[in-house]
């Protein structure tokens, strides 16, 4: 008997093995905690990635890898003549998950939209103030401002009325804190007493339903078995939560991971190196630029700007900065993006011309600030860097340029009352639209919120903008944004940087994962081959 | 004792009192604000701002807010974590697990080679095995922790293989629902078979470097206070006796440099505290050292409060119990001789 011991053992052993090799598990390293499981409370990709990827969907939804709008839970939709009325047709048969407290007994339905978009839209409803919800999503998207109400024409159709015409609109619903949360659910949460499980134990309709979260370490989700677009080829799926990039690679060379977000760029050329590692890359919606704080003298010149914008080696930057991972920007908005004007010509490297331009505008000796941002972002992933190239090139023409930097909250909040003049800043899109660079960046709305860095209000080029909101035509609505960057890039708020590209390693048996243009991470196509 | 004891646990009000007044004035002394961390690179317009300020109470007169603070502390509402919008002692307890299991683990390793090389040191002093302890412990004392961490993940993990990167768990092959936060005794619990090996082989890296720093400051405080206590006319005569050398050492020496000893590794909690957010952060530890920093990094006014003062209670309560041993070792402490 005692001889076969080992034996017993190593066949005990190796049957474990298989039987946890049998269900497929795919592990994604991200980079942080999700900040809860109720998308429409935050702001942040990662717990976008965790939630509104994962266990929910959304109305519609952006095609994987695209920035197309594709139907979701709406088959279909149509916009009233007037751009006031859409009309959603919503998808049948769509079952919602079930947890240890709840069970669904019936389909997803009309009550469902209004439930979600009513809790964010009406201070007095029941569930407003559950959780202590703040909706800065659907407030920043100015969707208060926008919605009148929204109507159950049957169970399977709703109406949206708006306020004014918006023509993102459809864009917008594809967002995350538009997903779409079971009204069923939230009323037997509330007859419990526990209304707030809605939005720490959440029920969707996505592909992957959520097992367990440990904070700070990883979030466990198992595949939606009726998930209506066809159950995940993958069993589970897991978020090892690992915040520093150097390890993540670290777990994905050992194999504790199979896709990891955000490479360092400095280990970029070794795994593409790795016979084990497929390096997935794709432009980023995305832009980083340097704004000229227009308020201030003589950055209210024109002309001092562009003499600015002409003295940069933006290739330079390029190859030290992206380390060659992106591409001159030439617009305020990427090339990837619709309405981006390509006839439009880029200021080309010139000192000599920058250096005519400054005597012209009868300024000599200037002595100014280039702020520079602590944070290593996709669209800028190392701003101190650049910012002390651009001294560099700036002082080849006589400009003396102090760089500036703080920590990032006193960076947005300091930068936000426009104590700089001139500052790295960039952006990453949320929905694909145009509207979502031009107005959110550079509108005179803007300027008070803030994010209108350069605190440039041009009557021509916003009106150009707000004309194009009331349109529902796209080809319509891109002729007029490819005026506003004419005007743009003649006014020069920005030296507009770099577009950069994206990196996303995987292993190899990864199969059918797609690079989303806004940074999603996505699982819901990808499968796992031996 | 009881007096004594009591003396110590009274001490504790003014200093508790004292912390709650600096973790509130600590975070709110950071430029920016919750809202602005929030609204990043989006911004939000003033009217909205204003209204989200008054959502968080932020609206109030500093001493107003501290008055409702502590009033509701003292009702035992540490508040709300901003980020989560859960409770902050529910936020913070779910971590402390994470963070005591490593520390554990770090002190055991810290205290059991610090101490020993400690002792070799001062017995061996001038001689090779002394100053082999003396430029380890020195080395070890200013190694930067991240560069040490990945180091050690480079060689053992990714190079050799022999242990895993990061985490806590082989979370592909095991999943069990937590029952104490401790990850060994969880998996355990589990029955399930190779876990708590898994959970071990975790643990090593993250502790061997936690417990670097307090090991080097272990050896060198046991070797000059063994060195002190070797020069006592008692051990002479000890050795005079005719006792063997292990004994002089270990019974009469040793007792008499332990007081020196403890007290370091009291002050080493608190050192370990704040090695843990560094580790924690390699290591993707899930404990509160990394929770804090990301609270602090969000202006999340409760948590970082609430963070402060668990934290400062912790390395009370331990200093406490430092206090009460030292009177259990050495009689003349609590007499106030």
């Amino acid at each position: 008997m005692k001889k076969h011991l080992p034996a017993t053992l190593v066949l005990g052993v190796l049957c474990t093995f298989t039987q946890a090799h049998a269900a497929k598990t795919l592990v994604y390293c991200s980079e942080g905690s999700p900040s809860g499981f109720n998308p429409a409370f935050y702001t942040d990709g990662t717990t976008f990635d965790a939630t509104g990827k994962t266990i929910y969907n959304q109305l519609v939804q952006f095609e994987p890898g695209t920035t197309q709008v594709e139907p979701a839970l709406a088959e279909s939709w149509e916009v009233s003549d007037d751009g006031l009325e859409y009309t959603f047709h919503l998808r049948k048969g769509v079952k919602f998950q079930g947890n240890k407290d709840f069970t669904p007994t019936r389909d997803f339905s009309a009550d469902d939209v209004l439930f979600s978009f009513n809790r964010q839209l009406e201070k007095d409803h029941p569930y407003h103030k559950v959780s202590n919800g703040t909706y800065e999503y659907f407030e920043g998207m100015s969707m208060p401002d926008l919605l009148k109400e929204v109507v159950k024409v049957d169970d399977h159709t709703v109406r949206l009325v708006l306020n004014r015409p918006e023509a993102p609109m459809i864009a917008n619903l594809g967002m995350d804190f538009a997903s779409i949360m079971s009204s069923e659910y939230a009323d037997a949460m509330m007859k419990a007493d526990t209304p707030e499980k809605v939005d720490t134990d959440p029920v969707g309709t996505g592909p992957f339903q959520l097992v367990a979260y440990q904070k700070d370490s990883m979030i466990r989700y198992q595949a939606n078995p009726d998930y209506w677009g066809g159950k995940p080829a993958i069993d589970n799926l897991v978020f090892a939560i690992t915040p520093d990039n150097a390890v993540r690679w670290q777990k994905l060379q050992a194999g504790e991971c199979h896709h990891m977000a955000y490479p360092n760029p400095a280990d970029l050329k070794t795994m593409e190196e790795n016979p084990d590692i497929n390096m997935l890359s794709q432009e980023g919606l995305n832009i980083g630029y340097l704004a000229y704080n227009t308020e201030k003298k003589p950055f209210d010149d024109v002309r001092v700007r562009k003499a600015l914008t002409l003295a940069i080696n933006k290739p330079a930057i390029l190859e030290a900065v992206y380390q060659g991972a992106g591409k001159v920007a030439r617009n305020p908005i990427p090339p990837t993006m619709w309405s981006y004007n390509d006839a439009i010509e880029d200021d080309p490297y010139d000192p000599e011309a920058a250096r005519k331009l400054l005597e012209e505008a009868g300024v000599k000796d200037l002595k100014t600030n280039i702020w520079a941002m602590p944070v290593q972002r996709p669209y800028n992933p190392n701003a101190r860097r650049m910012a002390e190239m651009i001294q560099a090139d700036w002082k080849a023409i006589g400009v003396e340029a102090e760089i500036v930097t703080y920590e990032w909250g006193e960076y947005l909040e300091r930068s936000k009352k426009g104590e700089h003049e001139t500052l790295l800043m960039g952006w990453t899109g949320d929905n694909g639209d145009p509207d979502n660079f031009l107005a959110v960046l550079l509108g005179c709305d803007a300027v008070q919120a803030g994010s209108n860095r350069a605190r440039w209000c041009n009557k021509e080029f916003d009106d150009l903008i707000q004309k194009a909101k009331t349109i529902t035509d796209q080809a319509e609505r891109a002729k007029l944004y490819e005026q506003a960057q004419v005007v743009f890039k003649r006014e020069t708020p920005w030296a507009t940087i770099a577009n950069s590209v994206v990196f996303e390693p995987e292993r190899k048996n990864v199969q059918g994962y797609k690079q989303s243009p806004f940074g999603a991470h996505y699982f819901g196509n990808v499968d796992l081959s031996e | 004792m009881l007096r004594f004891i009591l003396q110590k646990i009274l001490l504790l009000i003014p200093t508790f009192i004292g912390i709650t007044l600096a973790a509130f004035m600590f975070v709110r002394l950071l430029p920016g604000d919750p809202v602005t961390i929030l609204t990043g690179e989006r911004g939000v317009d003033p009217e909205r701002r204003a209204a989200m300020m008054a959502q968080l109470g932020l609206d109030q007169p500093l001493p107003l807010q501290y008055l409702d603070y502590v009033g509701k502390l003292l009702q035992g509402d540490f508040g709300q974590s901003l980020a989560t919008h859960r409770p902050v002692t529910e936020e913070f307890f779910a971590r402390l697990p994470a963070t005591l299991e490593l520390a554990l683990f770090a002190i055991l390793i810290a205290i059991a080679l610090g101490v020993p090389a400690g002792i070799l040191a001062a017995v061996k002093r001038g001689r090779w095995p002394d100053h082999l302890v003396m430029g380890v412990a020195l080395t070890g004392y200013s190694m930067p922790i991240f560069w040490w961490g990945l180091l050690l993940i480079m060689l053992f993990s990714t190079g050799l293989g022999w242990t895993p990167v990061s985490g806590r768990l082989d979370i592909i092959n095991y999943y069990f629902e937590p029952v104490t936060g401790f990850m060994v005794i969880d998996a355990w619990l589990s029955g399930e078979r190779g876990a708590v090996a898994s959970a071990l082989r975790h643990l090593l890296l993250p502790s061997i470097v936690l417990s670097t720093i307090p090991m080097a400051v272990i050896a060198r405080q046991t070797r000059s206070a063994m060195l002190e206590v070797l020069g006592e006319d008692y051990v002479r005569t000890a050795y005079a006796k005719g006792l063997p050398t292990w004994r002089v050492i270990l019974v009469h020496a040793l007792r008499n440099a332990l007081i020196t000893v403890v007290t370091v590794i009291g002050l080493q909690i608190g050192v370990l505290m704040a090695g843990a957010v560094l580790t924690e952060t390699i290591f993707a530890w899930p404990g509160i050292g990394k929770w804090m920093i990301e609270a602090i990094a969000r202006r999340d006014y409760p948590a970082v409060q609430g963070g402060l003062l668990f934290i400062a209670v912790l390395v009370m309560v331990v200093n406490l119990i430092v206090d009460l041993l030292y009177g259990w070792i050495n009689p003349r402490v609590r007499d106030g001789r």
